[in-house]
């Protein structure tokens, strides 16, 4: 448990967090490993898992019947992979895919919600960090459907 | 410290003449065009300047030179075809005759950038006008502290200059970052909007000078995100585009607020122009 304590506390994602909470949210974390072209979860499965990789590359897809899957993002390094734990039903939208070898901590859903109904401390420094990125990544993908590289 | 206007040559007004060396296809719309004069010398040029590029009985446009200028015989552009003019000069052979107003134009900060980091980003053709400057850092790496290129385009097949990327990564003193805005799942680069590569790059935001080229919604993306990561915005200089005619700040087509892009840019730098950069009307 300490070794995860450690990880969460090198993670930019936790810079600040108060010790005793980094505690609990140890307490809901595991480590993952995910091979190149191993799925973190795909569209539809339960979100009971967020993750938030240590190294490697994650992509984004969604795939329309009969097509190949279009990649609407890549993450990286210190970035969290999905926010469908957050918001009843909470399902995946989309598929997430390995492109190389990912390590990742993955935070058991339902163990966090939990702690953050017990303590709202705890739930409100969460979607202090949650907030920015949702919103970062809103406005990448308005500047994305702009297809400003397009002729004009 | 960015401005620096080159003088043109002789008479502004009149085309040289100019002889195609060399056309090879970029993209499905896009090519480049190795230029040669005529008669006399190829004029001086700096990074970031651009001529005026004369299709006879079509029209004139302006181009961004993209070349290396150390090649002191030849302009290189590439031109994307989107209209009448740059559809007739993309359509030109090699042996065919050009006409060319130029260089006009403000130049990338590259020698005030010296001793400092320097990010430099591109989005689409963008990247073209940068070119330049990319050449001039490389050549001149000592003088530099770390160097960054961002690319951003819309698909893994639209990437101009791809080869050269490719390149440019391979130097172990560069960080070279691509990504598009949409791919297939065989694509392993990044995918996302260029700005969102700003923060995986090791630069000192106190310390950096950055050099944006891009369609200008992008470039807006991107100054406000350098600024986030710290940059200040007198260190930040971007390519502005506007309808160019004269070319020489007389006619007025190309103003921008209460400038000229021909003549006090096309580079400018952005604490001077963000008050108008927002506004739709300009």
């Amino acid at each position: 448990m300490e070794g995860l304590e450690r990880i969460l506390r090198e993670q930019a994602f936790f810079a600040g967090f108060p010790e005793d909470q980094i505690v609990l949210v140890a307490g809901c974390a595991r480590n993952h490993r995910f091979e190149a072209g191993q799925y973190l979860f795909r569209e539809g499965e339960p979100a009971n898992e967020f993750f938030l990789i240590r190294h490697g590359k994650v992509a984004l897809e969604i795939a329309a019947p009969g097509q190949q899957p279009i990649v609407m993002s890549t993450l990286g390094e210190g970035e969290i992979v999905g926010a469908s734990w957050l918001v009843p039903p909470y399902r995946w939208t989309f598929d997430a895919r390995a492109v190389e070898l990912v390590r990742a901590l993955g935070i058991d859903a339902a163990c966090l919600r939990g702690k953050c109904e017990a303590d709202h401390y705890l739930g409100y420094e969460m979607m202090k960090r949650f907030a920015p990125i949702l919103v970062k990544r809103l406005h990448a993908t308005r500047l994305q459907i702009l297809n400003v590289y397009g002729k004009r | 410290m960015v401005q620096r206007p080159l003088a043109a040559s002789v008479d502004p007004f009149v085309p040289q003449l100019y002889r195609i060396n060399r056309v090879w296809r970029e993209l499905s719309d896009t090519v480049t065009l190795e230029i040669a004069p005529s008669q006399g010398p190829r004029p001086n040029y700096a990074p970031g300047q651009f001529n005026m590029l004369y299709a006879f009985g079509v029209g004139e446009v302006a181009i961004s030179i993209s070349g290396d200028r150390t090649d002191h015989r030849t302009f290189v552009h590439t031109v994307r075809d989107v209209g009448a003019a740059s559809h007739a000069i993309a359509s030109l052979g090699v042996g065919a005759t050009i006409g060319v107003r130029g260089p006009f134009g403000t130049a990338w900060p590259v020698a005030e950038a010296e001793g400092s980091d320097i990010v430099i980003v591109a989005g689409g053709l963008g990247l073209a006008p940068l070119r330049p400057a990319i050449y001039h850092v490389l050549a001149n790496r000592a003088r530099y502290g770390h160097v960054a290129i961002l690319f951003g385009t819309r698909h893994p097949q639209d990437m101009l200059y791809r080869d050269e990327l490719a390149a440019w990564r391979r130097n172990l003193d560069i960080s070279v970052e691509v990504t598009v805005d949409h791919a297939e799942s065989d694509w392993r680069g990044n995918v996302g909007v260029v700005p969102a590569l700003i923060p995986r790059v090791s630069f000192d935001p106190r310390d950096t000078v950055a050099l944006v080229c891009g369609p200008e919604i992008m470039m807006r993306f991107t100054a406000n995100a350098l600024r986030d990561a710290g940059v200040a915005p007198d260190r930040i200089s971007l390519s502005m585009e506007r309808n160019m005619k004269c070319a020489i700040g007389l006619c007025g087509h190309c103003q921008f607020g209460p400038a000229f892009v021909c003549k006090d840019g096309p580079v400018m730098r952005f604490d001077r122009i963000e008050r108008i950069f927002a506004v739709r009307e300009i």
